[in-house]
This record gives C-alpha cells, structure tokens and sequence, in this order.
C-alpha cells in the first residue's frame, strides 16, 4: 500500500471525527490532527480503534503517542503493516 | 461488598449520586441510586412541581456508568497508590442520551453500564437507567477520561 493510498483511506477514517470538511479534503502530511482538523483529543482513541480494525494492525501505546498529523500517521500505519508481513 | 470504590469517587454531599454498587466486574457495573426529596435542584426545576433534570439523569448515568468502572479499571491496570488517588479526575469527554420516562424526587433508579472498551484510559459504555419497574428511563452512549491532575486549591 503506498502512502497516496493511506492518505485516501486515512479521510474516510477521520470523517466521522471532524466537521472541518473543507480542510479534510485538502489534507497532506502536515495536516495536524488537532489544530487543524479540530479533532477532540479523545477522538484520537476512537481513530486508533477505528484504524487498527480497517488495516488489521495493533497500535500500542508508545505509538499512540506519535499520532499528531497526518504525516505520522501514515508512517504508523507503513511500519505496523510491514511487521505483519 | 464492592461500595470501597465509593471511596475513591472524588463527588461529595449534593453532587455525589450513587448509593450502592451490586455489580462491579471489568465489564460491567450495575448500581443504584435514590433520588433526595431535598436535593437542591428540585426548588427551581420545576416550581410547585419537581421534576429530575435530564443533566441530573445524565450524571448519575456517568457517575455509575463511567466513574465507578473507570476508577475500578484504572485502579487494576496502574497500581495506583491508594494514598494518590485525590489527584485523579474523571473528565466526561462524549454522551449521546435519549430519555424515555420522567424521574420524580424520591424514586430509586438503576444503572446499567456495559464497557465497549477501555484503551488509552480511555472508557466508553453503554449505559441504561431503570426505573423500580424496570422500565428504561434512559439510555445512550457514555465515554470519559481518568485524569491525573492537580486542580486544586
């Protein structure tokens, strides 16, 4: 899966999260969760949860805490898809 | 048998509204509560003619439903020091509540809470309130945090 793709998937994960709409349709790697998509910070526990069910991955606590924009999140979802493989 | 997690709710006199817990497992909590014919809200909502507000129906809810089980699981997963627990506040983050049937001073209701998960400390519920007929009076979606925090004074 390449990093274009995530980021496709990654909106349908964030829409039910935001109702910056505009902004979710123009996110790249800077886009930061909190600022900018306006995600309530315990939101980010629903997406995690959300994210591990679509990628069947497991996200532990160390890089829960890594998710801040859209960049790291990609990058989360890179490294926990290649360890399963 | 289960009332020691009483102890650790940081709610106090007319805020505190839970009475008993009958059922306290990492899954569920069931508790009841009797509504205070005195209890300061009942004065002004409605005059002549009290009524329980909805926001008191959703507290309770959450203070049973959320409270009760958050401590109870934050309390087994991190080894708290009993003597620490005064800096560590539950915070509601999400309620999405329907309510079914009204509650008047004096009536005893019951919450039923079912955990859908606890991650990151953070725990969301199904919660239901009964009234003594076991009718549903309310029902919905709970979700808060556990915060260590030192807000006081």
């Amino acid at each position: 899966m390449t990093r274009t793709e995530i980021l496709i998937e990654l909106k349908k994960v964030f829409a039910p999260y935001t109702t910056n709409k505009e902004m979710l349709d123009s996110i790249n790697d800077e886009t930061d969760l909190i600022k900018d998509l306006k995600i309530n910070s315990a939101n980010l526990v629903d997406i995690i949860i959300d994210a591990e069910a679509k990628y069947d991955i497991e996200i532990d606590y160390d890089s829960a805490d890594k998710i801040i924009n859209v960049g790291t999140c990609i990058d989360l979802i890179m490294e926990k898809l290649k360890q399963d493989k | 048998m289960n009332n020691h997690i009483l102890n650790h709710l940081p709610y106090k006199s007319s805020f505190r509204f839970v009475d008993n817990i009958s059922l306290l497992s990492e899954d569920e909590v069931r508790g009841e509560y009797t509504l205070r014919n005195d209890a300061f809200f009942y004065e002004d909502h409605f005059e002549g003619n009290p009524v329980t507000p909805g926001v008191i129906i959703t507290e309770i809810m959450a203070q049973i439903g959320l409270v009760v089980l958050g401590i109870f699981l934050v309390l087994k997963e991190r080894e708290f020091n009993y003597m620490d627990d005064d800096s560590l506040y539950p915070l509601l983050t999400t309620t999405d509540v329907s309510f079914h049937k009204i509650v008047l001073p004096g009536q005893k209701v019951t919450v039923i809470s079912k955990k859908q998960y606890f991650r990151f400390g953070k725990l969301k519920c199904y919660v239901e309130m009964l009234d003594s007929s076991k009718e549903v009076v309310a029902k919905g979606v709970f979700s808060g945090i556990i915060k260590k925090m030192n807000i006081k004074k």
